[in-house]
């Protein structure tokens, strides 16, 4: 009975549809599948950028800064110094930068955390924009890699395995953080520090030293995200770029129960939403405005809050400064 | 041989309080040393600073012979220093294993050794014949067994002083000599033992030397030999304690609060209360006893419309009241002065004017339609200010720069009205200095002398003797006894508390 | 102790954002130097432009009356416990609504069509809020979510409608028709008319919140909602009713904005107001009155900037680069006073 929740009967209902459209047509599904795993990845990435700092108790509502300023910095970076592998640095350290930031402001000065998140939100909006140069370009982007026999398999070939080296690098991010959290001493003390600090206080784990160690980790992966959005998967930057993604990151991370695997599964589900919309319109079947294609995944995030929020339950210490003598 | 525990002249000042003044205290191995002192007196900050969780301003802390830093509680839990917590520190919806084995995890590589790590509680908690299921999740289990795995937590790390906080608030009497008995065993292993408590029969019963606090200041060392608990409680409080508060006998009239077959469920969805008949007349205090955590805060939270009830009813002067309105209730004629009154008493960045008609803001005379008639809740104030007692600069100051004494008093002004029906106080006096406790206490004795009807939920038994008219004891969720409180013996009370057929 | 004050809110200390406002333009200007521009020269164009002439004041005043009214909003919504960061989209359904209403309907006297006007705005944008609060109150839905995704949601909603049914005949731009002259706001000495309307809008909410007993159930709800519900105040209506005002406030914005500077709606011409009101609320304290002088201040800012950039080659996104700086300067000390002390998680609890 465990497994029968709707959440995995939508799985299992995607899945089949997904199996029915590949016996009538391979190709185009292989090719939507694929589209939805490229719109999927940064999404799951971001995600895990708030599974890493809420489970240790901190709320990151600045993963939209945290991936705008990285993806900003991965692209100026790269075509300033016409490398991209500088420019991936930089995005990573950059991203680390700001999630020491977040702790500094959530943990050493215990400040509403919402609040602090939003204010990377509004600090990356500004840099970007007042730091943002009009056409410049990128020497080139990651060039995808197909990793061989792999590739050759039917369906799961071009799905997972004909990407770009970020790609692997972010499933790999994503696989790891799974087993680390729930397998490591890392992983109990971190959740242990999220649910009931005190208790991992008194074990003798510094819980601010964790919180910080986590969420310089997250804003890590928030820079690798946007370094896969600006040098991977689109190869350009302009101002709002990355267009709500952390916030529909956030969703995933709750519609996945923080847990690294639901969050990867809520992307590809929202991946796949939005990769056959995308067909339907191309094969003509529905016709919507060009202004609502965007929106698709807006819409899509408050309805998955509103079925999931109310009852899904977060790391328990979320959001509350831990006070030393509470203990 | 070495003191395991030495502690000279610490002193630690909070905001307002001096917290621990110039106190000295050491501990040997094998010694069971009780700090008694009620709530406020110091325990806590004494026992903080011994973890390095809190700066001492002044003083020294020695374990072992090595003195401690602030911050390092590592270092002091390396040393061979366990805690018991008061308020358990475990997570919740973590497995016993997991909580055991946190911060000193067996490991292979990166990773948790499961099959060692289990081995591990599984031979611990034989090794100390308090057995548990090491892959039992906290949150389901009982709480007399949540403290067998904070011990056991405590005992994993080769523990030289075991520190145990209030650790017989939450347990029934019988839980409570097992556990004397395994503190007596652990003392002769060899293990040096603090024991921090305000009830005196444990201290006779268990400690070598005690150590007496009060408002921060050490009273004095004495044992139990050397005196007997009445002594202690004198030591406890600095003064001849009076056991039963001054009342007149009681002039019961008709009933005012009536309980219908109320069951209801608790947090966890399991039943709690199995279905309660009370029934408490003007003019007289019924009170609940019991060991927490059988069901008396739900039966409270469902009697004053704040929890949802399953089946059954609570009339006020025969009228039915509404289900999951506390408001409703309130107007209905039921005043309560809830458990948890930093939750749902008072705001607290509010002034104490503000939190004085908090649940009449919007009525006469403190407004006037949709318009509040601040001066008349400035004035209400200040008369209530003075005539409870409440020691603040100003009306105006917020709540939040109340001590907890003064917060309560808040609350039960608040809710004693004069045309007062019926009372419902819950732990009315938890947590809060003598002062305030004997102010509260003759409150609601006036209270119920002006005609109320008081319904008292505490878990101090001695309360509940000194106040009622008449007892009932909950146990298990059902009322199993309710007895004339002339005729109440504390010895038969605590085993119909302990679910016993007495 | 200096725990006097009534309300919990240190707002006798002013210091801080003014020392934040003069950090943020060093930092800044110091961004200007490694750019190679003059930041002495930026700063004085940008402050004559907007406060050294009657005219430019009066540019500076337009600019600054939706941030009073955007600035309200996210107070409002603070003052309950709410983070209102959908200012933006409420705004725009206002300033749409308002628009529409402002050409469509004909043969009216202004004294009829400019409150029929301003009152489309207050509904359009109150609905947008209405839906927040409703899904945060009835589905525990993070406001700061939903406001976000609203704000896209309406963004590209406001833009279809332009495009294809609001658009003016003929015209090759997306914008709508002009409004007709009798929905246009007048200028009173040379000052515009919704300006004050905006101020008085700020007096009436500051004396609402410290007068009456909806502010009192706002505020309990927003301290302390277990004893807010305790105390027979509807959590959820509460919620509901706040998240609607703040948003038929930014619709009001949306609508003065429309009816007094721009004269039609333009998808393009209201971005940013919303989120300015965010650092105009936090810059202001959370005080329905210490919002005006911020939103003045970054009205003047807005209406100078053009010319900035123009004399000393400084881009526009100058200004929000300053207002990020001084966000963040002025919240760090602000708002841990602010929410300490609430026994609710009341901002950051449950998604």
């Amino acid at each position: 009975m465990k497994y029968l929740s709707k959440r995995n009967l939508l799985i299992v209902l995607i899945a089949a549809a997904t199996a029915y459209f590949y016996s009538k047509d391979g190709s185009v599904t292989t090719s939507v599948v694929s589209t939805a795993t490229s719109f999927a990845l940064p999404l799951a990435l971001a995600a895990m950028v708030g599974i890493m700092c809420e489970r240790t108790g901190i709320v990151n509502i600045g993963i939209e800064g945290t991936l705008l300023t990285s993806a900003f910095v991965a692209f100026f970076v790269s075509s300033l110094t016409s490398n991209i592998l500088l420019g991936l640095a930089a995005s990573i350290a950059v991203g680390s930068l700001l999630g020491l930031l977040l702790a500094v402001m959530a943990v050493t000065w215990k400040m509403d955390q919402i609040i602090a998140g939003t204010i990377i939100n509004i600090l990356a909006t500004g840099l970007t924009s007042f730091l943002y140069v009009q056409g410049r370009t990128i020497p080139s982007t990651f060039p995808e890699y197909d990793i061989p026999k792999l590739m050759n398999l039917p369906f799961f070939g071009p799905v997972l395995f004909m990407h770009g080296p970020l790609f692997y690098f972010g499933l790999f991010v994503i696989l790891s953080l799974y087993v680390a959290l729930f397998k490591t001493t890392w992983g109990l003390r971190s959740r242990a520090v999220g649910e009931h600090p005190s208790s991992a206080d008194t074990a003798g784990v510094s819980v601010a030293r964790l919180r910080y160690i986590n969420v310089a980790i997250a804003g890590a992966i928030g820079g690798l995200t946007g370094s896969f959005l600006s040098l991977e998967l689109v190869g350009s930057f302009e101002r709002g770029f990355t267009a709500g993604k952390g916030f529909t990151a956030l969703a995933l991370m709750i519609f996945g129960r923080w847990n690294p695997l639901g969050a990867l599964a809520a992307a590809m589900m929202f991946g796949m939403t939005q990769a056959y919309a995308n067909q339907l319109m191309i094969d003509q079947v529905i016709q919507i405005p060009t202004q609502f294609i965007g929106v698709l995944p807006y819409i899509l995030t408050i309805i998955v809050l509103a079925i999931s929020a109310g009852k899904v339950r977060p790391p328990a210490a979320e959001g509350q400064p831990y006070e030393k003598a509470d203990a | 041989m070495s003191d395991l525990l030495e502690i000279t002249g610490l002193t630690k000042q909070f905001p307002g309080v001096l917290a621990n003044d110039n106190i000295s205290l050491t501990v040997k191995a094998g010694e069971v040393v009780a700090l008694l002192g009620e709530n406020g007196a110091g325990k806590s900050t004494l026992v903080k600073a011994v973890f390095g969780l809190i700066k001492p301003d002044k003083g020294q802390i020695k374990i072992s012979g090595n003195v401690i830093e602030y911050g390092d509680t590592a270092g002091v839990i390396a040393a061979g220093v366990g805690m018991v917590h008061q308020h358990f520190q475990l997570v919740p919806v973590m497995s016993v294993t997991e909580n055991i084995i946190l911060g000193d995890e067996p490991r292979r590589g990166f990773f948790i050794n499961r099959q060692s790590s289990r081995k591990q509680v599984i031979e611990l908690s034989k090794r100390y014949g308090l057995e548990v299921d090491p892959d039992a999740i906290i949150e389901d289990l009982p709480v007399g067994m949540q403290q067998r795995v904070e011990i056991l937590k405590a005992l994993r790390k080769d523990v030289k002083l075991l520190i145990l906080d209030e650790p017989t608030a939450v347990l029934t009497p019988q839980e409570i000599d097992e556990l004397l008995l395994v503190i007596r065993n652990l003392a002769k292993s060899g293990v040096g033992i603090v024991l921090i408590t305000h009830k005196l029969h444990e201290v006779m019963a268990v400690a070598d030397r005690v150590l007496v606090l009060r408002g921060g200041k050490a009273i004095g060392f004495t044992s139990p030999k050397e005196s007997d608990e009445a002594g202690l409680a004198q030591m406890m409080v600095g003064r001849s304690v009076v056991l039963r508060v001054d009342k007149k006998p009681a002039k019961p009239g008709k009933a005012a609060l009536e309980v219908r077959g109320l069951q209801v469920l608790d947090d966890r969805k399991l039943l709690s209360v199995k279905g309660v008949d009370l029934t408490v007349h003007s003019g007289e205090i019924l009170g609940v006893a019991g060991v927490e955590g059988n069901g008396q805060r739900e039966l409270v939270e469902a009697i004053c419309g704040m929890r949802h009830r399953v089946s059954g009813q609570v009339l006020v002067a025969g009228v039915a009241t509404k289900d999951m309105h506390p408001h409703a209730v309130h107007l209905a004629g039921i005043s309560h002065i809830p458990e948890d009154r930093e939750k749902h008493g008072l705001v607290a960045n509010y002034s104490i004017a503000d939190n004085l008609v908090l649940n009449q803001f919007d009525q006469a005379p403190f407004a006037k339609g949709w318009v509040r008639n601040i001066s008349q809740v400035n004035s209400n104030a200040d008369a209530v200010v003075e005539k409870f007692d409440i020691r603040t600069p100003s009306a105006q100051n917020l709540a939040s720069s109340l001590s907890g004494g003064n917060k309560q008093k808040v609350v039960v002004a608040r809710e004693l009205s004069e045309d007062l029906k019926v009372l419902v106080a819950a732990q009315p006096t938890r947590g809060i200095d003598v002062g305030s406790i004997e102010f509260i206490h003759n409150q609601l004795i006036a209270a119920r002398d002006r005609g109320a009807a008081v319904l008292l939920v505490s878990a101090e038994l001695d309360e509940i003797l000194s106040l009622s008219d008449r007892i009932a004891v909950m146990s298990g969720g059902e009322i199993v006894a309710i007895v004339d409180s002339k005729d109440a013996d504390r010895n038969y009370i605590g085993r119909l508390m302990a679910g016993m057929k007495a | 102790m200096s725990d006097t004050k009534k309300k919990g809110f240190d707002l006798g200390n002013w210091m801080i954002p003014i020392i934040a406002v003069a950090i943020a333009m060093f930092i800044a200007g110091i961004m200007m130097k490694l750019q190679g521009a003059d930041p002495i020269s930026a700063y004085k164009t940008l402050f004559t432009t907007s406060f050294g002439s009657v005219a430019g004041f009066s540019a500076t005043l337009g600019k600054a009356t939706p941030l009073v009214l955007s600035g309200l909003a996210v107070t409002i919504g603070l003052r309950a416990g709410l983070f209102n960061i959908g200012a933006q989209g409420q705004l725009i359904s206002g300033a749409l609504a308002t628009a529409w209403a402002g050409y469509a309907l004909t043969g009216l006297p202004a004294f009829i069509h400019l409150p029929i006007a301003l009152a489309f705005g207050i509904f359009f944008g109150g609905f947008v809020g209405y839906i927040a609060g409703a899904l945060k109150a009835y589905r525990g839905v993070h406001e700061v979510i939903t406001t976000i995704m609203l704000n896209s949601i309406i963004m590209a909603l406001s833009d279809y409608l332009v495009v294809y049914h609001f658009r003016e005949p003929g015209q090759l731009l997306t914008r709508t028709s002009e409004i007709q002259k009798s929905a246009r706001l007048p200028f009173i000495f040379s000052l515009p008319l919704g300006f004050f309307i905006a101020i008085a809008c700020a007096v009436l909410a500051w004396w609402i919140m410290t007068n009456t007993t909806s502010g009192f159930r706002f505020e309990t709800v927003g301290r302390n909602k277990f004893a807010a519900w305790y105390a027979g105040i509807s959590v959820k209506r509460t919620l509901v009713m706040a998240m609607m005002i703040s948003g038929g406030i930014a619709g009001l914005g949306g609508a003065v904005e429309t009816l007094g500077v721009t004269y039609r709606f333009e998808p393009a011409f209201n971005a940013g107001l919303g989120f300015d009101g965010i650092t105009i609320a936090l810059l202001g304290r959370a005080h329905p009155l210490g919002i005006i002088p911020g939103a003045i201040l970054i009205g003047g800012m807005r209406a100078g900037a053009s010319n900035m950039q123009f004399v000393a080659g400084v881009a526009t996104e100058l200004v929000d680069l300053l207002m990020a700086l001084i966000l963040f300067l002025v919240t760090a000390p602000l708002v841990t006073r602010f929410f300490k002390n609430t026994t609710s998680k009341s901002v950051t609890g449950g998604w």
